[in-house]
């Protein structure tokens, strides 16, 4: 498997780890109510689809970037491929509106 | 029909016309008091258990494939009671001594082998470990040997002692362990099942589940609805995506891992050998392949093929431990998709709905549970309780924090 790099250019999977779903990002707040249950939901709970799930993916034997991959489960396909800072930024920049 | 010695001489005397198919080919009917999804390894026990000891009537097995066509039939089949926590141990040593008399009590031959499995150690820190581990077995009725580095070279003098980075220093040894021919497995308690009026229905996949007021009272299936008092569920690798019809997440990732056979060579291994130093372990099978496999490919996948580091990695790690393997070819490889929960060790519960029971999570050593896995989920079918050698494994207990995390690798499931 290839993964492309939006800085490097096509890499081979094994420089990277692997995390786990992409969701991981958004981790909750422990000051909001119900924390407890929303942190054990996201410690332990996944949607695990057959089909496109996005993922986070550490660059480690590279440039130690974290890359947020969104790739499918039944075929390996990899359709897309951003820098999980971006991504997170991105999000933020959505919430804080 | 009962399988005999006797018989398979008369039937060969009238060239073998007498056999007859192991199972039924029912159709599903409108109602049963228990509907098993999956016809794996676990499913076809399960149902086999509930009739047999559990004496419940009214059983079908729902397949979406062929039977045998998931992960029972693509393990490389070590069995083994060689954990190490309360939560595990006894239920694992409950499995090996079903195993033992297993084929008795199928009339069938599951070519169960009492070959031994050998825990290669490499450092002072891993033998500490493992007489740890030992004695833990010991406690809960198991059998463990501590070996030293020339009792292991008088089992495979053929390893390689001297390694630089990883010399043998010893090895842990389940005597008890060993090999069973997988699809036999399945074949021996699909028969048993049949036998006792159990419906296996194949090509039957379910698609949805009824229910009413937080109770479930059937499954949707792509043969049509069936009524259900009871539904217990053994996917294995499809656990996420079946539950989630039921509006449930579960604490499980699916991952490939791949296994390995080489060409048949004459008689090297006499038992199951694993590497402490990396991820790899290996058999030979009685045609005389060697059957070896090695760590996950480690992301979320369903798809049954793995990728090539994992190959590089597998074959690196046999070169380390025996170099001689370097002259086998390989005659082929294969994936299969893992239930990997976040702490590495099974579930066995009922649901937050009525009626529903799951039973996953089985990682990669799902294979060596399947009679007990089977045992214990039928009792907690039939009694509603669970069986006392399965009691830790709980839907709730990550929640809770009694996680049975035999690795210490945290919620990290390509890590288990
Ligand atoms: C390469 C490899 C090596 C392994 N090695 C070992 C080993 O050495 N020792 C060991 O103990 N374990 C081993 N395992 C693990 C073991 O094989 C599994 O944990 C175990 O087989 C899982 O239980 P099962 O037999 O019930 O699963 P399966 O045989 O996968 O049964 C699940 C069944 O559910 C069916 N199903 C799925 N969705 C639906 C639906 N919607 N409706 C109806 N049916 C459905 C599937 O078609 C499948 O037949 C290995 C696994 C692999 C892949």
């Amino acid at each position: 498997m290839l993964i492309p790099h939006p800085l490097l250019g096509p890499r081979d999977a094994e420089e990277f780890t692997y995390m786990g779903d992409a969701s991981l990002i958004a981790r909750p707040s422990a000051s909001d109510p119900g924390a407890e249950q929303a942190f054990s939901d996201y410690v332990y709970l996944r949607d695990n689809p057959a089909g496109v799930h996005r993922e986070l993916w550490f660059h480690e034997a590279g440039d130690r970037s974290w890359i947020v991959v969104t790739r499918n489960t039944l075929t390996h396909e990899i359709l897309d491929a951003q820098l999980a800072r971006d991504v997170a930024l991105a999000s933020a920049a959505e919430a804080g509106e | 029909m009962k399988y005999s010695g006797f018989r398979v001489v008369a039937e060969a005397l009238f060239g073998h016309k007498g056999w007859k198919p192991l199972w039924r080919d029912p159709d599903p009917k409108p109602a049963y008091d228990f509907v098993i999804v999956g016809g794996g390894g676990h499913g076809l026990a399960t149902a086999y258990y509930l009739a047999k000891t559990f004496a419940e009537k009214r059983i079908a097995v729902l397949e979406k494939r062929w039977l045998g066509s998931g992960n029972i039939g693509r393990n490389t089949t070590i069995i083994r009671s060689n954990y190490l926590l309360p939560g595990n141990e006894p239920f694992y040593e409950f499995s090996m001594k079903l195993w033992e008399g297993l084929e008795q009590d199928l009339n069938f031959n599951a070519m169960v082998s009492q070959r031994g499995i050998l825990n290669l150690i490499h450092s002072d820190a891993q033998r500490d470990a493992y007489r740890r581990r030992g004695n833990a077995m010991l406690l809960a009725g198991a059998d463990a040997q501590l070996l030293d580095r020339e009792a292991v070279r008088r089992m495979y003098p053929y390893l390689n002692f001297d390694n630089a980075r990883f010399p043998i220093k010893g090895g842990l040894l389940q005597a008890r362990a060993g090999t069973a021919r997988h699809d036999g497995v399945a074949w021996g308690y699909a028969r048993g099942a049949d036998l006792r009026g159990v419906d296996i229905i194949q090509n039957c996949e379910v698609t949805g589940f009824q229910i009413e007021g937080g109770k479930v009272v059937g499954v949707e299936t792509s043969r049509g609805p069936i009524k259900a008092k009871k539904c217990g569920v053994c996917v294995a690798g499809s656990s996420s995506r079946v539950m989630e019809k039921a509006g449930m997440r579960l604490p499980i990732e699916s991952h490939v891992i791949q296994a390995f056979v080489s060409e048949g060579l004459k008689p090297t291994i006499n038992g199951v050998i694993t590497f402490g130093a990396g991820h790899f372990y290996i058999s030979q099978s009685d045609k005389g392949g060697l059957v070896f496999g090695g760590d996950l490919d480690g992301y979320n996948t369903y798809a049954q093929r793995g990728n090539l580091p994992v190959v590089e990695d597998v074959a690196r790690c046999g070169m380390a431990l025996m170099p001689a393997i370097g002259r086998a070819r390989l005659l082929r490889n294969w994936g299969g998709i893992m239930d990997m929960s976040m702490d590495g060790s099974p579930i066995i519960d009922r649901t937050p709905i009525e009626g529903l029971y799951f039973n996953g999570g089985w990682c990669y050593g799902g294979f060596k549970a399947t009679p007990a896995s089977g045992y214990a989920f039928a009792h907690l079918l039939s009694t509603d309780a669970p069986h006392p050698t399965a009691a830790a494994y709980r839907l709730d207990r990550f929640a809770r924090g009694y996680l049975i995390d035999e690795k210490g690798a945290g919620a990290q499931p390509n890590l288990h």
